[in-house]
């Protein structure tokens, strides 16, 4: 469990002048120092920057002025967020050199929430993978025990926080993305309704899966970053055009008289440790007087198979803009199409190539309809199921991951194997429903378990209750 | 060429299907703010969303929506809830290497036309797209084979464009011409497009096949580069005689696109269909389905000004010529006939009113200088037999060149008073007497001398002389 400052504390603390700015950050900064090379959360570390911008923000709080409820505090930012004249590379080689002209609306909504950026934290190529081994700068080792995983793709960003480097950062969830390294790293990560958090800015993975989440020490401060970055966004077609749900006022609510689902149709394949603990949720939160009802989901099957035909379609096309013409790295040919084929083939790593030949084939013609048509239809029957299961219920609990932090190397000569890690977190990414990990138990080697709770859309302030439930029973509510 | 209304060719009839592109004259372009204006200095009206940068989102422009609805609704269509989809290819001065087009589910289907002769052409579709940049190839022929090099301007990359998609319905050359001719007075008339072909905010694209009367359509090619209507008549023609030749000759035509060369006046092979793409369509993710509503179209509707075969009808009824003359096609393309029916209705003299706009307005555009009321007051002296129309021209020079003025003293100043007879008499006498030959072969029928009599007249008055009069004295004295 985790030991460091909460984010809460931390922005309470530079709020009323009772800690500097530039020290909060210097001892983070000094963390990283410490750890950083073996850890690697971070493709870039921003110590000028950060140390910079708490220096402006201990100035203003000393004229007096109210610089937000983020006063201060340290965020990593997953490296596929546009950061604004800094480089931002998606752990690829084909981003090299490139510095964003412009902020995502997630790095602008926190800048002016008072938050200090400490770095670019590493990933899975384009977010894809689920160990961060397939970035293009090398693994992040999880912190909890480096010659494991941290998981991914947003591992760099879990292991930021698990290590201390800052106290909340940001990641994307494409199909379990932050809740998976979250709970492979022992944080609290949270994949918001889809449309809550604005995409724009984030480089597109799959479009209609993507969303941005925080990782953070715990549930309160997850709520605190959530609600600092949600609202329309003008900019993102697909921002939903409502306010977003205050969460604070949830997390005292308890889950007396929630109706929360098990579900019966569950895919097997949890490590034994992982299926103890959230049996132990179950009971922990029938005790706190939720109503425990069993629930059929039958499509939740289904999920993996669709999505591993919609996220590399959706790929197929994003990562095309990658050519070598305008942006980005260039191998010099005598051709155009030749240029095309060297600078792909020589910026692009294993698996996304992989991904961008699967998304491809799964929209060329004559097979369209045989599976991402297919997938479509999985899609809408995901759907209609948990919209079934959330008449008789408020909120679901599963497992986040399947197992524990692994060994490095494990899956990685085994495509299938590492797709199985998202078994549990794809179907919210198809409904768009959001879900979140929360630390509770352990399993092997003492090694942290997350456990996974889910909501219909919008229904982030059931699903925060239920989680915060779950971590005052495991003991991890920070002060 | 077959110029009229019917064109065969060794017992062959073509068929012809027309795509049309054309630019959308909104503020802005279609899925970003930089501004949709033609001629700037080359990647000024660029944007994140222009260039297609990682992490860009496209917001759909309203006032491009608008206008594709007023095309649809000025053809006949249905206008219909949508939806936006990727169409995908490489090529370097497409950004994204993906078009946002619509595919299954476009703007505006099922309209019509009508051209000459109460010809109907069928309209499958207009739908929304954005056009591409726009590749300058430096050496070689100036096409992207065998150059030195390539600049690309992205201003027009992002600009709204509305495809308009015919049925197969046309048959002649000249019927192509009249249909890209209405369509084209059409968008301008609606404020949709400038929709010149010269420089490019109107392409033309020929769907050409042949086929015997009552058999089944043969295989079409797609000819291309088509820069202008007469071009397009010259096209058709050739493509579709070539196509006989090859059939004549035993062979079977090749579905492909072809260029045509405006300088050999032929079509050439520029891709087969194995060379040809496949565009993976697929629904874009970034985009949500747009459904305009009855409301909004039913305001759109409401707004649309008359349109130009309304117009044709409306001056027919007002001047009592044919609603296909030259007089009303000319003064309805210059969209004069407002002003027509203004004067008018101020003064009458319908057909004179016509003539002289026809004759005298054609620098003039649709709001010409000279005031309704004067040309009526000129018109208004003309028929009172007060000006000949020798004089009736040369104050209407006076007029245009003035931009307007009272004619009556314009006619004063000039020294314009209507002869009486006596006068006119003796100018009479003294032509006789000056050209009794003339006279003479006029007496022995011969009407071409009475040109030369008139002439004596004229040069004698000094052009004041009322031509029809001395005609009509002429023919008296013959007896």
């Amino acid at each position: 469990m985790s030991t460091f400052q909460s984010a809460r504390s931390i922005a309470a603390s530079v709020s009323t002048g009772e800690s500097s700015s530039v020290d909060v950050v210097s001892q983070h900064l000094a963390r990283i120092e410490e750890r950083e090379e073996e850890v690697h959360a971070f493709n870039l570390v921003l110590r000028n920057e950060a140390l910079q911008s708490a220096e402006r923000i201990d100035e203003r709080i000393a004229a007096g002025e109210q610089v937000g409820p983020l006063a201060g505090v340290p965020i990593a930012l997953k490296d596929n967020l546009c950061t604004r004249g800094i480089p931002t590379t998606c752990s690829s080689n084909i981003l090299n050199g490139w510095r964003p002209p412009y902020d995502a609306t997630v790095v602008s909504r926190l800048a002016d929430a008072g938050a200090v950026f400490v770095g670019k934290t590493n990933l899975d190529e384009f977010a894809m993978g689920s160990s961060t081994e397939n970035s293009a700068f090398g693994p992040t080792r999880n912190p909890l025990d480096t010659s494991r995983v941290p998981g991914g793709s947003s591992g760099g960003s879990a292991a930021a926080v698990a290590a201390g480097f800052s106290a909340m950062s940001l990641g994307s969830d494409t199909g379990g993305s932050i809740r998976q390294p979250a709970a492979l790293c022992g944080v609290v990560g949270v994949k918001p309704t889809y449309g809550a958090v604005s995409r724009l800015g984030l480089i597109a993975f799959a479009s209609s899966l993507d969303q941005i989440g925080p990782f953070t020490h715990d549930v309160a401060d997850a709520a605190l970053l959530l609600e600092c970055m949600a609202g329309h966004d003008p900019g993102d077609s697909t921002s939903i055009p409502h306010p977003f749900p205050s969460l604070s006022e949830s997390l005292d609510r308890g889950v007396a008289g929630l109706r929360i689902g098990r579900i019966v149709d569950l895919p097997s394949g949890a490590d034994a440790d992982v299926a103890a603990s959230v049996d132990r949720a179950f009971e922990v939160l029938a005790d706190a007087g939720a109503d425990i009802i069993d629930v059929t989901i039958p499509a939740f099957t289904y999920g993996l198979t669709a999505y591993y035909l919609i996220a590399p379609a959706e790929a197929s096309s994003n990562l095309a803009r990658y050519d070598g013409v305008r942006f980005g790295s260039r191998v010099e040919t005598a051709d155009t199409n030749s240029m095309y084929m060297a600078t792909r083939g020589e910026g692009f790593g294993p698996e996304v190539k992989r991904r961008i030949m699967l998304g491809t084939y799964a929209l060329s013609a004559g097979y369209y309809d045989a599976y991402y048509g297919k997938a479509l239809k999985v899609r809408r029957l995901m759907a209609q199921d948990f919209a079934t299961a959330y008449e008789s219920v408020d909120a679901l609990v599963t497992p986040a991951s399947p197992s524990v932090a692994f060994p490095f190397g494990s899956k990685t000569s085994d495509p299938l194997a590492m797709y199985l890690c998202d078994t549990y977190t794809i179907p919210s990414n198809l409904t768009g429903h959001p879900a979140m990990s929360v630390p509770f138990g352990a399993g092997e080697n003492g090694l942290p378990i997350g456990v996974q709770v889910l909501a219909p859309a919008m229904g982030e302030p059931t699903m925060f209750a239920v989680a915060a439930e779950l971590e005052r029973s495991a003991g991890g509510n920070h002060v | 060429m077959s110029d009229s209304a019917t064109w065969t060719h060794e017992g062959f009839e073509m068929v012809v299907g027309l795509e049309v592109h054309v630019e959308l004259a909104t503020e802005t372009k279609l899925f970003s703010g930089s501004p949709n204006r033609f001629g700037d200095d080359p990647n000024t009206n660029i944007d994140p969303v222009s260039l297609g940068l990682p992490g860009a989102l496209p917001v759909l422009n309203r006032q491009a929506v608008e206008l594709a609805m007023r095309i649809g609704l000025a053809l006949n269509c249905t206008v219909q809830a949508c939806t936006f989809a990727r169409k995908n290819y490489f090529y370097p001065d497409m950004p994204k290497a993906y078009q946002i087009s619509q595919y299954d589910r476009p703007l505006n289907i099922d309209g019509h036309l009508e051209i000459a002769d109460g010809i109907v052409i069928g309209i499958e579709r207009a739908h929304l797209e954005e056009d591409t940049g726009k590749s300058t190839h430096i050496g070689g022929s100036g096409r992207i084979h065998g150059s030195e090099g390539s600049l690309i301007d992205f201003n027009r990359a992002g600009v709204p464009l509305v495809e308009i998609v015919s049925r197969p319905d046309l048959r002649t050359p000249e019927q192509a011409r009249q249909y890209v001719n209405e369509l084209r007075a059409i968008l301008v008339e609606i404020g949709a497009s400038d929709a010149r072909m010269e420089e490019g905010s109107m392409r033309v694209d020929a769907n050409v096949s042949v086929r015997r009367p009552g058999e089944e359509f043969g295989t079409r090619c797609e000819i291309k580069n088509v820069n202008s209507v007469r071009s397009l008549g010259r096209a058709i023609d050739y493509e579709a005689r070539r196509q006989v030749a090859l059939i004549s000759d035993g062979e079977v035509i090749q579905q492909e696109t072809r260029h045509w060369d405006e300088s050999d006046g032929r079509t050439h092979t520029l891709r087969t269909k194995e060379d040809a793409d496949d565009y993976r369509y697929f629904p874009d993710p970034d985009l949500v389905p747009l459904d305009p509503g009855a409301e909004w179209i039913n305001t759109v509707r409401s707004q649309l000004p008359m349109l130009p075969a309304a117009r044709r009808i409306r001056l027919a009824e007002v001047t009592g010529q044919a609603a296909d003359s030259e007089a009303i096609a000319t003064v309805v393309e210059r969209r004069q006939d407002d002003y027509v029916v203004a004067v008018v209705e101020i003064g009458g003299g319908a057909e004179r009113v016509l003539v002289h706009v026809k004759e005298a307005f054609s620098e003039q555009g649709s709001k010409p200088s000279v005031p309704a009321t004067d040309l009526a007051a000129l018109v208004a002296m003309e028929v009172a037999g007060e000006l000949t129309s020798t004089q009736t021209k040369t104050l209407l020079g006076d007029l245009v060149e003035q931009g307007g003025g009272d004619p009556k003293s314009m006619a004063a100043a000039r020294g314009f008073e209507a002869m009486d007879t006596s006068e006119l008499d003796g100018f009479v006498n003294d032509a006789i007497a000056a050209d009794p030959d003339a006279w003479a072969k006029f007496c022995a029928g011969d009407g071409k001398a009475m040109g030369a009599l008139v002439g004596h007249v004229m040069k004698a008055s000094r052009g004041q002389a009322d031509g029809k009069a001395v005609t009509a004295i002429l023919n008296a004295r013959k007896g």
